[in-house]
């Protein structure tokens, strides 16, 4: 997996609260994989472009100053709804690496954690204090720091972000989580030991 | 005297392998479930020389599941309705293509322990008020980000009145309310349910699969992070009107207006999610002409829920296109059986195959641009049942009226 370790990029808002996974990739994009060219266009690929194929001006991504963003800056419940790990792969395949929000869908978020994005939990408030910033100033960039733990917006202002130290582990070095649970072998034999013991109804 | 213990709170601790740093511990996995779309994890595992760790303890469906699992276990799918299965008392959750990898490997998942949140709903439902009405009035009440961090038990005599068909429809939509896992204490519904299943433990194991799912609800004096309380008497039948499944309400309302809401964020999402259903503030919600009506999904598409939905069918006409896909070739049968086919097709409602059709639109089976539908589905999303198609939520009862009638239709004004 890609490591994170520090980021200085632009950045582009994303106002509306509860974007799902199937505005940030169509279903009948799932079964292209993830290799395949122009994977990135299918990235918010209904809101952003035309039945003829023409890019939609108003989305966000679309204007000059937040095109090729790596840092999006979301409402709340960003990458609700379907469990579909292509909502990170194709932002992967856009180049965003890190998404900052006031809350993420519990399952889109733990699929960052698995393919080197790094999602910031900021106060709703704080979100929104950026997302305004980058409105005013667009192409601004932000700089999102994992090992301190900080986020530093334009005008200076720095905001210390929690993270779970298991998972600030792994996405700073990119370690292979199965390989790391391998390692716990002989704990999950024991366990399956005592546990067909107390449960022994559990096993089909 | 022990602490009172969460039903969530007992599952977990019976399956901690390891703890891990920063409160994350090694869950251990009883079930895991794959379907169609897991097979890029497949690829990945023999990428990488690994392989399937309990091939006995993986499931695999040919198209999504329903299958039914007992009490206390841990389940996952790659499936985010994968909690459905917590209407037997199952802490049950779905997760990413990257997690069934990790599960195939090692039957285990790196979790942190989510935050508890007990929904209670208190008295007897009214006619025509179905466990969707039930779950889409809590979403509307949470809000579609209200669960999020959280694992939702579903208590209270509304619940527990309820058919296991008709829990399984309210934890299926635990992650519309940005829940991942949802769940119902077992009970004798449950173990009636259960009992002779093909995967329901036998004999010996029977007797002992039963002490522990009968210790497993939670004591009382339990703490739960966060309560929230409904009563059955103010939930109405509902409809979704946007393209959040928060967007809900009694089908006696009318169409929002934004201009009333004074959050400009929230605002501004329903002016938008108004513009893509082409509605209009005021408009009363059973004015609203719909051009299909889909009954399927893994929210409801279950024997109770066509036998509903034939209940009202029955001696009328479907004046739209509406299609019926049972939740699975068993459910068809059982269908069959009882002859509700012959009521639908004689209704001119079209008795489809087994499978998720029109629900994720990803087999072809989509929604026209700007064609309205009545569905039984878990999502009212933009683009959902095709690109443009507009989406309104509703009971397998609603949407048999709205098919009759060809509008969104209060269902007590056919039944009573």
């Amino acid at each position: 997996m890609q490591p994170f370790t520090k980021l200085t990029a632009a950045a582009a808002p994303i106002d509306l609260p509860n974007i799902d996974t199937d505005r940030i990739i169509p279903a009948r994009f799932l079964r292209k994989p993830k290799e395949a060219p122009g994977y990135a266009s299918f990235l918010f690929h209904d809101v952003r472009f035309n039945a003829d194929g023409s890019e939609k001006p108003e989305f966000v991504l679309n204007q000059a100053p937040y095109r090729g963003a790596k840092i999006l800056v979301t409402a709340e419940n960003f990458g609700c709804g379907s469990s579909r790990e292509m909502a990170v792969w194709v932002l992967d395949a856009y180049g965003v690496r890190s998404v900052i929000a006031p809350s993420l869908g519990d399952i889109f978020h733990q699929n960052c954690f698995k393919n080197g994005l790094l999602p910031v939990i900021l106060p709703g408030e704080v979100v929104a204090g950026l997302r305004r910033q980058l409105h005013q100033r667009p192409g601004a960039a932000i700089t999102v720091d994992l090992e301190s733990q900080t986020v530093t917006a334009h005008d200076g202002a720095l905001h210390r972000f929690e993270i779970d130290p298991f998972r600030k582990e792994i996405l700073l070095s990119g370690r292979d989580e199965i390989a790391l649970t391998l390692d716990f072998d002989a704990r999950v034999r024991d366990f399956e030991a005592r546990h067909a013991r107390e449960m022994p109804w559990v096993a089909p | 005297m022990a602490t009172p213990l969460t039903m969530f709170e007992k599952i977990w601790s019976r399956h901690v392998v390891a703890e891990g740093p920063g409160g994350h511990v090694l869950l251990y996995i009883d079930r895991h479930l794959l379907h169609e779309g897991s097979t890029s994890a497949f690829g990945r595992l023999a990428k990488a020389g690994r392989r399937v760790r309990r091939p006995d303890l993986t499931f695999a469906t040919a198209d999504h599941y329903i299958l039914t699992s007992p009490g206390v276990v841990t389940l996952v799918c790659g499936d985010s309705h994968t909690a459905t299965h917590g209407a037997f008392g199952a802490l049950a959750f779905g997760i990413g293509s990257t997690e069934v990898e990790h599960v195939m490997a090692t039957q285990t998942l790196w979790q942190k322990k989510p935050k508890v949140m007990r929904i209670t709903v208190e008295g007897r439902l009214a006619v025509g008020v179905t466990a969707k009405d039930v779950i889409l009035a809590i979403i509307a009440k949470i809000g579609a980000g209200g669960g999020v961090g959280h694992a939702i038990e579903y208590a209270g005599s509304t619940i527990r009145a309820m058919s296991v068909d008709e829990r399984l429809t309210v934890c299926n939509m635990s992650i519309e309310a940005g829940a991942r896992a949802g769940m119902v204490a077992p009970d004798e519904t449950t173990f009636a349910h259960l009992e002779g299943k093909p995967f329901a433990p036998k004999g010996d194991a029977w007797r002992r699969a039963l002490a522990d799912w009968k210790a497993v609800p939670s004591d009382s004096g339990a703490a739960f992070d966060r309560e929230v309380e409904l009563s059955a008497s103010e939930i109405a039948p509902t409809v979704t009107w946007g393209t959040s499944p928060q967007d809900a309400l009694p089908i006696t309302g009318r169409v929002p207006d934004p201009a009333a809401v004074a959050d400009g964020a929230r605002r501004e999402s329903m002016a938008r999610a108004l513009a893509y259903m082409g509605l209009t503030p005021g408009t009363p919600l059973s004015e609203i002409a719909v051009n299909r009506v889909f009954i399927g999904s893994c929210t409801n598409s279950r024997l109770d829920d066509l036998r509903a939905a034939a209940r009202v069918v029955k001696g009328r006409r479907a004046v739209v296109p509406a299609w019926i896909v049972p939740g699975s070739g068993l459910v068809k049968r059982a269908a069959e059986a009882e002859g509700l086919d012959r009521v639908f097709v004689e209704a001119g409602f079209e008795w489809r195959e087994a499978g998720c059709s029109m629900c994720v639109g990803m087999n072809g089976e989509t929604a026209g641009e700007g064609e309205r539908v009545a569905s039984t589905s878990n999502r009212n999303f933009e683009g959902r049942q095709g690109k443009g198609a507009r989406t309104h939520l509703v009971s397998p009862a609603m949407a048999a009226a709205a098919a009759v009638t060809g509008r969104l239709t209060d269902v007590r004004t056919l039944v009573g």
